[in-house]
This record gives structure tokens, sequence and C-alpha cells, in this order.
């Protein structure tokens, strides 16, 4: 029995008008998140993780922008959504974390002032039952002594309590949506186990759903329900974690997973990826990865493949899989 | 209560300064070539006048002894009398310094009332067409000269349009006969708490062109100051999160955003504060307005040393307490300053 999704994308693409020329940084991304399931965007730096994550909120940075494609949020698309009906979805109902704690929260105000403006963004509450939102939710993300952390200031709080204060402040308002973009890359190993543990308590105890967005295959394997790899700014494999990770099909995914040190491997010389990520000025015609595929074919110079279904759950887009399809 | 230890260390300090600007401004006033004595009696003076004159003045007394009795004075509200009118500075001080002060005063409220949101709005939209405005407006602030700004204003409201007055405090039939008493010396001030209405709309009336031509400088400086450190924290992380979770873009231009950037500003305009007490010479000229820089001046030109020597000290005193209050803000702005 499949969860519906709550958030749907769809061929998005988006766009950097700049003075080098057009960089497609998302070319026909599309992947579901269900239902009370952490779902995980992994991919090379530079692949559009980012991009889209802010492209579901409508935030892209100038001079960027979404030219195709649908974001459907409880099946409503959010980029038929007026200015004021999207204010009231950031933070309110789809909320977004980021990399770096200490430089996501603002250096000149108490916690408490900042999670209770958030609150009284998108809540009508009074200033008290606003705190006490906020204390409940301190104590919720395992913070020590949420009083105490009401009046504290970012910069007297270590990177990990910072980033459990920020993700109190994102779900302080009931979002049903997480987007957290490598919001464990900044910490420390110990600390970063800690903050997965949290957003998996979170995902059981208070239902979110999240868009776990990260370039670690380690936490995709830890935490993530299902995943999609992404490559140039779309996906060429999507399915549940262990498919993806142990039964991969993608030779892409094959190399970024030839590309860790594993215990069956020990001895051996890490096999890094021919060649570079493509350039989002200039994309490769066809498959993206061609250039840099072993098994290429000329199929792949001409067609870029759909992403195709290998057996329920388990999505690929290659060339290679054309035969197969379901 | 680290910050009352830091200001009590503060305080101590603004003492020590005090103490040598003051004796640096005495001493200097007494090598330039000049007789105050002869100054004292006027002019075709015999002798025995220019002798005591010396006499009543000190000035035969060693200089040290000299300082140590001026200071003296100066304790007790007795900062010497003019050597050009004979009046007691502190008189003369009581009616020019809260002229200029209200003059200061309500020109500094001009900068901060409209450079403030026009830094704000023209930082936010970068390179828009209020932006290219308000910054060809912030470039003619702190370019045009004041005292020619002055006079065009002059002509347009008081000559072409008649709006305005010319020049002064007050209008004489106003002083004649619905006067203002004196109490702070702020005529705005004086005639609201008097409920002396006419005299008050008169005041407003009257500090109008002079406070926008003193502002103007201040209000280039305010523009200038605010736009770029906005467009700095617009930048950060911290804004975007905040865009995120959904906060309305006024509250983030004005709350989240406004703090960071707030305190260069700040600093811009408690010094251009500081500067105008005696700066404000060309306008007080332009617009005949009896104020500290014209007294000053005028005492410089006359080598009046008790005139330059006690308005030096009054406007030491107001520096040091404006750096101190700019350090607070800060640390009050800024949790992650320490003192
Ligand atoms: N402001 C911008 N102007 C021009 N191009 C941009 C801009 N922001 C992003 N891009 C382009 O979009 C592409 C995707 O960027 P994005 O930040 O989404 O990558 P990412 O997958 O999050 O990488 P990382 O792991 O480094 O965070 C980049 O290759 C970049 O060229
Ligand atoms: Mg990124």
């Amino acid at each position: 029995m499949m969860a519906a999704p709550l958030l749907s994308i769809d061929k998005l693409h988006v766009q950097f008008r700049t003075y080098a020329g057009v960089v497609h940084a998302v070319n026909g991304m599309s992947f579901d998140v269900r239902k009370g399931e952490i779902f995980g965007l992994v991919g090379e730096s530079g692949c559009g993780k980012s991009v889209t994550g802010l492209a579901i909120l409508r935030m892209v940075p100038h001079p960027g922008q979404i030219s195709a494609g649908s974001i459907l949020f409880h099946g409503e698309d959010l980029l038929l959504k007026s200015k004021s009906e999207m204010q009231a979805i950031r933070g309110g109902r789809i909320a977004m974390i980021f990399q770096d704690p200490s430089a996501s929260l603002n250096p000149v105000f108490t916690i408490g002032n900042q999670i209770t403006r958030v609150i009284r963004q998108h809540l009508p509450v009074s200033r008290d039952e606003a705190k006490e939102r906020a204390l409940s939710m301190f104590a919720a993300v395992g913070l020590p002594d949420p009083e105490n952390i009401f009046h504290t200031y970012p910069h007297e709080l270590s990177g990990g309590l910072q980033q459990r204060a920020m993700i109190a402040l994102a779900l302080s308002t009931g979002a049903e949506l997480l987007v957290a973009d490598e919001p464990t890359t900044a910490l420390d190993v110990t600390i970063q186990a800690q903050i997965l543990v949290l957003l998996a308590e979170l995902r059981d105890k208070q239902g979110v759903s999240i868009l776990l967005i990260t370039h670690n295959l380690g936490v995709v394997a830890e935490t993530c329900d299902r995943v999609g790899v992404a490559y140039a700014g779309s996906i060429v494999e999507m399915g549940d974690t262990e498919d993806v990770l142990y039964h991969m099909k993608h030779p892409y995914t094959h190399g970024l997973l030839a590309a860790l040190p594993h215990p069956s491997r020990r001895g051996q010389l890490l096999q890094a990826i021919e060649g570079n990520v493509p350039n989002g000025l200039a994309l490769p015609s066809g498959c993206p990865f061609h250039p840099r595929c072993e098994h290429v074919m000329d199929v792949c110079r001409e067609k870029k493949p759909e992403l195709v279904c290998l057996g329920a759950e388990h999505l690929v887009a290659c060339h290679l899989y054309d035969e197969q399809r379901s | 209560m680290y910050r009352l230890e830091y200001i009590i260390r503060r305080l101590i300090m603004a003492i020590a300064v005090l103490i040598s600007v003051s004796i640096v401004t005495f001493f200097i006033a007494r090598v330039v070539p000049s007789d105050p004595a002869a100054a004292w009696v006027g002019s075709h003076p015999t002798e025995e006048q220019v002798a005591q004159a010396r006499e009543t003045l000190g000035l035969d007394r060693p200089l040290y002894e000299q300082y140590f009795r001026y200071m003296q004075g100066v304790l007790h509200g007795d900062l010497g009398k003019s050597v050009k009118t004979h009046q007691p500075i502190s008189t003369d001080l009581k009616t020019f310094f809260p002229a200029t002060l209200e003059l200061v005063l309500v020109s500094m409220l001009i900068a901060i009332v409209f450079g403030i949101p026009l830094g704000v709005f023209s930082g936010a939209g970068k390179g828009s067409l209020l932006d290219h405005t308000t910054r060809l407006l912030a470039i003619a602030g702190v370019s045009i000269p004041t005292f020619w700004l002055g006079l065009i204003l002059q002509l347009i409201f008081f000559g072409r349009l008649g709006f305005l007055p010319l020049n002064g405090r007050i209008s004489t039939e106003i002083a004649l006969y619905d006067p203002i008493s004196q109490m702070t010396g702020f005529y705005l001030i004086d005639s609201a708490i008097t409920g002396n209405w006419v005299a008050f709309k008169d005041a407003l009336l009257h500090i109008i062109l002079p406070a926008f031509t003193l502002a103007t400088y201040p209000l280039g400086l305010t523009i200038r100051m605010t736009r770029s450190t906005m467009i700095e924290v617009l930048n950060e992380k911290y804004i975007l999160a905040a865009r995120v979770a959904g906060i309305s873009e006024r509250a983030i231009l004005f709350i989240l955003a406004l703090k960071n950037a707030i305190i260069p500003t700040i600093t811009v305009l408690g010094l251009s504060f500081v500067y105008s007490l005696t700066g404000a010479i060309l306008v007080e000229v332009v617009f005949s307005w009896p104020g500290l820089g014209t007294y000053v001046t005028n005492a410089v030109l006359s080598i009046d040393f008790p005139v330059i020597v006690s308005v030096t000290l009054l406007v030491t005193v107001f520096y040091v307490f404006i750096n101190l209050f700019l350090d607070l803000a800060q640390a009050m702005i800024d949790p992650r300053v320490t003192l």
C-alpha cells in the first residue's frame, strides 16, 4: 500500500540567466515525498539539490527562475500560488533548514525572540502562548533547560544545539514538510549522528515528512526511507534506500558507491568517476552522464532517458534498461 | 554588572581627557602672540590701564597658577568673562548653546527619520529606480555646500513662495507680544510646555530651513551608510532563513536586518552630531541663527581665549559622552560585542 505523496515535483526546470549565459541548474527534476517519510536527495556538489529545495518554497535566488514544471503540495501547484499564499506556506506548512546553523540564526536576537516571531507570524497566539509553544518545542528537539535557551543568543550555543534550535524554530508552527539542506554537514561526526536520530524521531512522533538533501551516502543509508540520486539537475535513479544503495542500476550510482571506502574492498584503491560534473552552462546532449559513462551507446548521445520503473518502487533513467521497462 | 563597572571606568577616563584638553587649549591660547589685557581694556589704552587689567585678570601670576584658578572657577560653574565683551561666558552659553543644540537636534531628527528608511529601501532594492534616485540624493547631500543650499532655500521658500521666514529663531512680533518664557532655552520645548502655540508654530517655521540645510550632510551619510550595510546584511544566511520561515518583508527589513545594520549608521550620526555643535557656523550665519558656531568663531577671530577654552571644554564633554553612548549602544545592540 503506497502512501499518498505530500509533495510531488514533476519535470522541474530552474535556470539562472547570468552574464556568461543561461545556467541550467535544475533540468527536469521529478520526485515525490510521501507523508511521514524521509526522502533523501543525494548527488555531487552543483547538481542542483539546494536550488531544488529553495524552488519548493519559491525562493530561488536572483537571477534564478523556475522555467518549467510543477510542484504539487497536497495536490495543489505551489507555482500557481499568490505571493501572500506562498508566504503563509513558507514556515507555516513547509519549513526549511540549512547547513550552517550559526549563520542561519540571527546573531542580534535571542533564540526565544526568533522562534516566537515565526510562531506569531503564522499562528494567532498571544506572546505567552507562543513562548509556551516554543518551550515545548525546545524540549521536543532535546534542548536542555528550555527556559534558559529561550533567553540565550545564538553565539552562546554550540553548533549541535544551534541546529536543534533551528529545527525547533522550523517545526514550531506545525509544518508538515521539512526541507533539510545538508543539516549535518557543518557538524562533528558524533553530533551529526545525534541530529539524524532527532530527525527520525520527529518524523515518528510529530509525523513530519522530511526532504533530506545531502551529498553523503552514509547519511542516506542511516536515515532515509527512499532516496533519489540527482545528476546535473535531474534524478537518475530513485527507490527504496536499500534497492538504490545495494541493488543500484544506474552507472552513476555505481560510480558513486565505488568511490566510497567499504570493508569488502579493503586494500583496493577507491575508484573516482572519470571526468567532471557537467557545467550547467553547456550540458551534454542526450543523457548528461554519457561523457563519463563506461556503457555509453549511440542513443545516449541523442536522447535523454526517461525515468522508468524496474519493479514497483525502483526507477532509473538509463538507456541500458530501455528493454526492461515494465 | 560589568557594564556599570565599564561605565565608571570610562567616566574616569573621560575626566582625564577633559583635564588634558583643558590644559592643552589653555596653554595654546596663552602662547599665541596676543595680549588679553589689551583686549580687555579696548582700543587706545594707557600703560596703566593695561597693567591694571593684567592684575584684574590675574595675568601677572605664573601660568600654572592661572590655570588652577581658571579650573577652580570652571568647577563652580564660572567660566570666566569674555575679554572682549566682559560678559560672563556662562551667561552667553545659556543663550547660544541651546540655540545650536535645538538646531542640531532637529537636523539629526530629519537625518534619522528620512535617512534610515531611504537607506533601507535603497539597499533592499539595489539597482532599482528608487535606489538610483536615493543615491543621487545622498551624493548631493554630502557634496552641496551648505551655505549655498541655505541661500537657495531662502530664495525659494522666503523669496518666491513666502511660506517660511527668512532667518532668526523667532519673529519680532511674537517676541514682543507672545514671548517665550525661557526655561530650557529650546524654543520648541519652552513654548510647548507653556502652551504658547502661537510661538511654537512660529519657532517651528523658523527652524525648518536651517535644520534642513544642516541636515543634508548627515542625511547623505546616513543614507549611504545604511544602504551599504543593508546590502551586506541582506545577503546573510539568517535573512534567507527568515524569508524561508515566512516572516513578512517589512519585519525582515526594519527589524531583523536593520538591527544588524544600524551600528555604523549610529556611529556616523553620533560623530556628525558633535561636529555640528561648532560646525554649524555657515548655516548659523546664513540664517542669522544666534548659535555656538557664530559665538566661537567671533571669539577665535578676536583671540578671546576664555571663550575659546570654555567652548572647547563644552564640546569635549559632548564628544566624550557621545563616544561612551556609542560604545554602550553597540554593546546593547550586538550581544557579541564585549565592553
Ligand atoms: N546565484 C546563482 N547564479 C548562477 N548560478 C547558480 C546560482 N546558484 C546556483 N547556481 C547554479 O546552480 C547549480 C546548482 O547549485 P546548487 O546550489 O543547487 O548545488 P548543490 O547540489 O546544492 O551543491 P552543493 O552540494 O555544493 O550544495 C550550480 O551548478 C550553480 O552553477
Ligand atoms: Mg547545496
